[in-house]
C-alpha cells in the first residue's frame, strides 16, 4: 500500500466518523431558526423528566459497578489463587453475554422472574430495579472480569496471599489492604466500559419498564425535533469521557510498572 | 575484480551517523564475518547489501554489476534471519520452494530442489510439517534452505545462531560453515561472538561506531589486532599499563621490574596487551612476577589472576594432575615471550 | 504384582475452595445461564408443558421468515464491509507508512465509536442521512443530488447498514490491530528476498496468515449486528420488521402474543449467534496456533 493510498483510506474513513457527529452537533443546536443556539440543552436540562431519567441511571450504573466489583474481584482472586483449572471455564462464562443477545436474556428474565414464579423480582420496584442491576452486571461481565482478571496477572497474587498470610491478615484485609489496591488501575477501567454502557443501555430498561436514560431518549426522539440532537450528543460525550479515562488509566499503569 | 564490492558507504538515520566510509571486497565464495558490538553499524550494512536499506553514499556492486540502485527482489540475495522468520502458514516444503515458486519454476523442479535442499540440511522427513511443530534450530537450518533454494548469488546471514541454545549453536554453525563451503556460495554473517566470527570465517571485518576498525583473517585479527578496540573487543586481553625507559631495545617499566621487548618504542607511557594464554607458569624467555589473587579451577583451564605492580593480569593455564593450581597469596613467577606482547595504540 | 485393588483410588473428596467460587456460579446461573435455558426449553414446549416442534414450525412463516432474513442481509452486509473498511484503515495506519503519533488516537476513537451503540447512534445518523439530515441538505442545495429520488432511504436496509457501520469498523479496528501487528517485519523481508513482489507476499503469506482473524471477526461483527435491538428501534420505529424488533414487540406485547412463538423466535436469535460466535472462535484458536 503506497502511504497516499493510506492517506486517502484514513481520510474517508475519519469523514465517515466525523459527519454524522456533525449533523448530530448541528441540529442540537439548530433549534432556534437561522442561528446557532444552545436552546435544546436549556430545555433538555431543565426537563424533570430527564433529570429523573438520567439520575436513576447513574444511580443504575454505579450500584452496577459496585455489586459486579464485588461479585467479580474476589471471584477472579479466588480462581487465579485457587482454583487455576476454572479459569478457562470462567471466562468463557464471561464471554457469554457477547453471545447471547441481551434482548433473548431479558425475555428470559421477564418469564423466570414474574409474578407467578418462585421468585418474583417483577412484581415490585425494588425487585424489578435489582433485576435491571442483575442484567447490567452480565452485561458489563466480559468487560469488569477481563480487566480484573488481567490486573491480577500482573501481579503475583499467590506471593502477595502468603506474605500477607505470614503476617497474619484475615481475608477481608487481604481482599480489600491487598489485592483491590493492587487491581484498583484494572477495576477503575472495567467500571468506566460499565458505566458508558449502562448510560446508555435501552433493551432492558425498556422491557423491564423502568425510567432509565436510554428509554427516555428513544420516546423524545419519537415525539420532539431538536432535544434528541442534544441528548444524543450528551451521551456521546458521557461515552468518550468514560472510555478516554479508562485508555488514560490503562496507560498511566501501564508507565507506573517495571518492565 | 572481487565478487561482492562495498565502496564508501554511508548511511544515517536522522541525526545517529551509523555507518562511515564503508569499503569491503569479497571473494567469490569467501566466508565474511562481520563482528561488532550491538549498534556498531554491522546489520545496517548487511540491510545495505540486501536492499532493504538505500546508501547515503556509495555503492554496491555484485558479480560486476552495480546493484545500489535495485530492488530487494532482484539482487538474487539470500538472507537468513534472527528470528527464523519462516512463513508460519507454509509447510516446510512450501518454505524452502517459496523463492522459486514466486519466480514462476515449474512444479516438478521445485520439488526436486526442495527435496535436494531438505537432503542438504538433513531434515528430508520433515517436509510436511509447519514451522511451529519443528525445535529453534530445526527451523533455523530451514531457513537457511529456503534462502538457499534460488541459487542465489550471495548468503546473508544476520545473527542467525543468537536466538540458539549454547549447544545447538556450535553445532549448527560448522553445519552452515559445511553447507556454505560445499555450494561455495559468498556469505556475510553478522555476529556480535567473536568465538563464531573467528571460527566460521575467512576473515573477519571487526566494526566499531560504524568504521571497519579492521579487516583480516581470524589469525590477523587475534594476534595482530590493528585498534584498541579491536584488541579488547576479539578475545580476552589484559592490558598493562607500563613507562618505556629504554626506546632503542624497547624496555619498559612495570613498578621494579623490567621488560625487554626487542623492537623501538617512543618514549614514555606504553599500554601493552597480553593474552591470558600467552603467559606461562613456568618457561621464559622473559618473567614477571605478582601476588595470585584468585586462582579459579574452570576444568581444563585455570584462570589466575595476579597482581603485578598495582595492575591485575589473568593468565590461563591448561590443567594438569602434576600440578595443583597456585593458591592465593603465593608469590608467582611467570613466563612470557616478548614478540607475543602487543603495543597498543593510544586510544583515538 | 501388586495387591492394588481396582477400587483402591480414594473416593474424589469435596474440595472447599470451590466455595469460593459459588457467588459466582450462582449469579451466572439465575441471570445468565437459567433464563436463556428456560428459553430454548420453551421454545419445544406447549404452553401446558409438554414438548412439541410446532412453536419452531411456526417461525417459517412468511413474516418472520422475512424478517430473520433481513436481519441476517443487514448483519451480512455491515459485517463484510465492517471488516474490509476496518481492515483498510488498521492496514494503513499500521503498515502504511502514516506517522505513529496517528495510532494511538485511533485506537481510542475506535473505542468510543464500538460502544457509540443504541439510541444516541440511530440520532447521530437521522441527523445527518434522515430526510432534514446535515448531509442530504447539503447535497440537495449545494450539488443538486437528491437522495430520496436515488431510493435511498435512512429506514431502510441500506440506511441500516452504514449506520451499524459506524460501530462495525472500529470493533474490526480493535481486533485487527493486533493482528497486524503480529506480522513480522522479517516474513516481508525474506519474502521480497526470495522475489516475491508485494502482492504475492499478501496473497501467499500475509491475508493467509491473518484469514482466521478476519473471517472470525467478521463472525463476531455478524453477531454485533443481529443482536443490536436499540439502534434499529430508535432509527426505524417498527417500519422496518427485522428479527430483533420483531421480537421486542413480542415482548412488549404489543403483536397479539403467542408467547410459545416469542420463545421461538428467541431460540432463532441464539442459534444464529451462537454459530456466528462458535465460528469466532474455532477460527480465533487457529490463528493463535500459528502466530505463536
Amino acid at each position: 500500500m503506497t502511504r497516499a493510498a493510506a492517506w486517502a483510506i484514513l481520510i474517508l474513513g475519519a469523514i465517515y466518523f466525523i459527519l454524522p457527529l456533525m449533523g448530530m452537533i448541528e441540529f442540537s443546536l439548530s433549534m432556534r431558526r437561522g442561528e446557532y443556539s444552545l436552546d435544546a440543552y436549556r430545555i433538555v436540562l431543565a426537563d424533570p423528566q430527564f433529570r429523573r431519567t438520567f439520575g436513576y441511571s447513574v444511580m443504575m450504573a454505579i450500584a452496577t459497578i459496585v455489586v459486579g466489583m464485588l461479585l467479580v474481584v474476589p471471584t477472579a482472586y479466588w480462581v487465579q489463587l485457587k482454583l487455576p483449572r476454572l479459569r478457562p471455564l470462567i471466562e468463557f462464562m464471561t464471554l457469554l453475554p457477547l453471545v447471547i443477545p441481551a434482548i433473548v436474556v431479558v425475555f428470559g428474565y421477564i418469564r423466570l422472574y414474574n409474578t407467578s414464579s418462585w421468585l418474583p423480582l417483577t412484581g415490585s420496584l425494588t425487585g424489578t430495579n435489582i433485576l435491571l442491576m442483575c442484567g447490567y452486571i452480565m452485561l458489563g461481565l466480559p468487560y469488569m472480569y477481563r480487566a480484573v482478571d488481567t490486573g491480577l496477572r500482573a501481579v503475583d497474587v499467590a506471593t502477595l496471599t502468603e506474605a500477607a498470610q505470614s503476617l497474619g491478615a484475615g481475608w477481608g484485609t487481604i481482599l480489600w489492604r491487598l489485592i483491590l489496591p493492587n487491581v484498583l488501575v484494572a477495576v477503575l477501567s472495567g467500571a468506566f466500559v460499565t458505566f458508558a454502557i449502562v448510560m446508555g443501555e435501552f433493551t432492558m430498561a425498556a422491557l423491564l419498564n423502568r425510567p432509565a436514560f436510554g428509554p427516555y431518549l428513544q420516546l423524545m426522539g419519537a415525539n420532539r425535533a431538536y432535544e434528541p440532537f442534544a441528548l444524543a450528543t450528551i451521551a456521546f460525550a458521557i461515552t468518550w469521557a468514560c472510555i478516554g479515562a479508562m485508555q488514560l488509566f490503562t496507560r498511566f499503569s501501564r508507565q507506573g510498572r517495571p518492565t | 575484480m572481487s565478487f561482492l564490492k562495498l565502496s564508501h558507504l554511508e548511511k544515517s538515520f536522522g541525526a545517529s551517523h551509523v555507518v562511515r566510509n564503508f569499503n569491503l571486497e569479497v571473494e567469490r565464495g569467501e566466508f565474511i564475518s562481520l563482528l561488532g558490538p550491538s549498534g556498531c553499524g554491522k546489520t545496517t550494512v548487511l540491510r545495505m547489501v540486501a536492499g532493504f536499506e538505500k546508501p547515503d553514499v556509495g555503492s554496491i556492486s555484485i558479480a560486476g554489476k552495480d546493484v545500489t540502485a535495485l530492488g530487494v527482489r532482484r539482487r538474487d540475495i539470500g538472507m537468513v534471519f534472527q528470528a527464523y522468520a519462516l512463513f508460519p502458514n507454509l509447510t516446510v516444503a512450501q518454505n524452502v520452494g517459496f523463492g522459486l515458486k514466486v519466480q514462476g519454476t515449474a512444479r516438478s523442479e521445485i520439488s526436486a530442489r526442495v527435496q535436494e535442499m531438505l537432503a542438504l540440511i538433513g531434515l528430508p522427513d520433515k517436509a510436511d510439517r509447519y514451522p511451529y511443530q519443528l525445535s529453534g534450530g530445526q527451523q533455523q537450518r530451514v531457513a537457511l534452505a529456503r534462502a538457499l533454494a534460488p541459487r542465489p548469488k550471495v548468503l546473508l546471514l544476520d545473527e542467525p545462531l543468537s536466538a540458539l541454545d549454547a549447544k545447538i549453536r556450535v553445532s549448527l554453525r560448522n553445519e552452515i560453515r559445511e553447507i556454505q563451503k560445499a555450494l561455495g556460495i559468498t556469505t556475510i554473517f553478522v555476529t556480535h561472538d567473536q568465538e563464531e566470527a573467528l571460527s566460521l570465517s575467512d576473515r573477519v571485518v571487526v566494526m566499531h561506531k560504524g568504521v571497519a576498525d579492521q579487516i583480516g583473517t581470524p589469525f590477523e585479527v587475534y594476534n595482530a589486532p590493528a585498534t584498541r578496540f579491536v584488541a579488547g573487543f576479539v578475545g580476552t586481553l589484559n592490558t598493562l599499563e607500563a613507562e618505556v625507559i629504554d626506546a632503542a631495545t624497547g624496555t619498559v617499566a612495570l613498578g621494579a621490574q623490567r621488560l625487554v621487548l626487542d623492537r623501538p618504542l617512543p618514549p614514555g607511557p606504553v599500554t601493552l596487551g597480553l593474552r591470558p594464554e600467552m603467559l606461562h607458569m613456568e618457561g621464559g624467555p622473559a618473567y614477571l612476577t605478582g601476588r595470585v589473587m584468585a586462582s579459579d579451577f574452570l576444568g581444563s583451564v585455570v584462570r589466575v589472576r595476579v597482581d603485578v605492580a598495582g595492575q591485575i593480569l589473568a593468565l590461563d593455564q591448561f590443567n594438569s594432575t602434576r600440578r595443583a593450581p597456585p593458591r592465593v597469596g603465593e608469590e608467582l613467577r611467570f613466563g612470557l615471550n616478548p614478540s607475543d606482547v602487543l603495543v597498543i595504540a593510544p586510544a583515538g | 504384582m501388586t495387591d492394588q485393588t481396582p477400587h483402591s483410588r480414594p473416593p474424589r473428596r469435596f474440595n472447599p475452595a470451590w466455595l469460593g467460587v459459588l457467588p459466582f456460579a450462582l449469579f451466572v446461573s439465575m441471570f445468565l445461564i437459567a433464563p436463556t435455558l428456560n428459553i430454548v426449553i420453551g421454545a419445544f414446549q406447549t404452553p401446558d408443558g409438554s414438548f412439541t416442534l410446532a412453536n419452531i414450525q411456526g417461525l417459517f412463516t412468511r413474516s418472520i421468515m422475512s424478517s430473520y432474513w433481513i436481519s441476517i442481509k443487514i448483519s451480512v452486509a455491515s459485517a463484510a464491509i465492517g471488516s474490509l473498511v476496518g481492515f483498510l484503515m488498521a492496514t494503513a495506519v499500521v503498515l502504511g507508512g502514516l506517522p505513529r503519533g496517528l495510532r494511538a488516537p485511533l485506537m481510542t476513537f475506535s473505542g468510543v465509536a464500538s460502544n457509540f451503540a443504541g439510541v444516541p447512534l440511530a440520532f447521530a445518523f437521522l441527523a445527518t442521512l434522515g430526510p432534514l439530515g446535515l448531509v442530504t441538505g447539503v447535497l440537495r442545495t449545494e450539488f443538486g443530488i437528491n437522495l430520496r429520488a436515488y431510493g435511498f432511504n435512512i429506514l431502510s436496509f441500506w440506511g441500516l447498514t452504514i449506520t451499524y457501520l459506524f460501530f462495525q469498523i472500529p470493533l474490526m479496528i480493535l481486533i485487527i490491530t493486533p493482528a497486524l501487528d503480529g506480522l513480522k517485519r522479517e516474513w516481508r523481508e525474506a519474502a521480497s528476498c526470495l522475489g516475491a513482489t508485494g502482492a504475492q507476499y499478501w496473497r501467499m503469506v500475509a491475508l493467509p496468515i491473518l484469514f482466521p482473524t478476519i473471517i472470525g471477526t467478521f463472525a463476531l461483527l455478524f453477531a454485533n449486528a443481529f443482536g443490536a435491538v436499540a439502534t434499529a428501534i430508535a432509527l426505524t420505529g417498527s417500519s422496518l420488521n427485522i428479527a430483533p424488533i420483531m421480537l421486542f414487540a413480542q415482548i412488549r406485547g404489543d403483536v397479539l402474543g403467542d408467547p410459545q412463538l416469542g420463545y421461538a423466535m428467541a431460540f432463532g436469535m441464539i442459534v444464529i449467534t451462537a454459530v456466528a460466535n462458535v465460528t469466532y472462535i474455532v477460527l480465533r484458536i487457529r490463528s493463535e496456533r500459528w502466530l505463536k
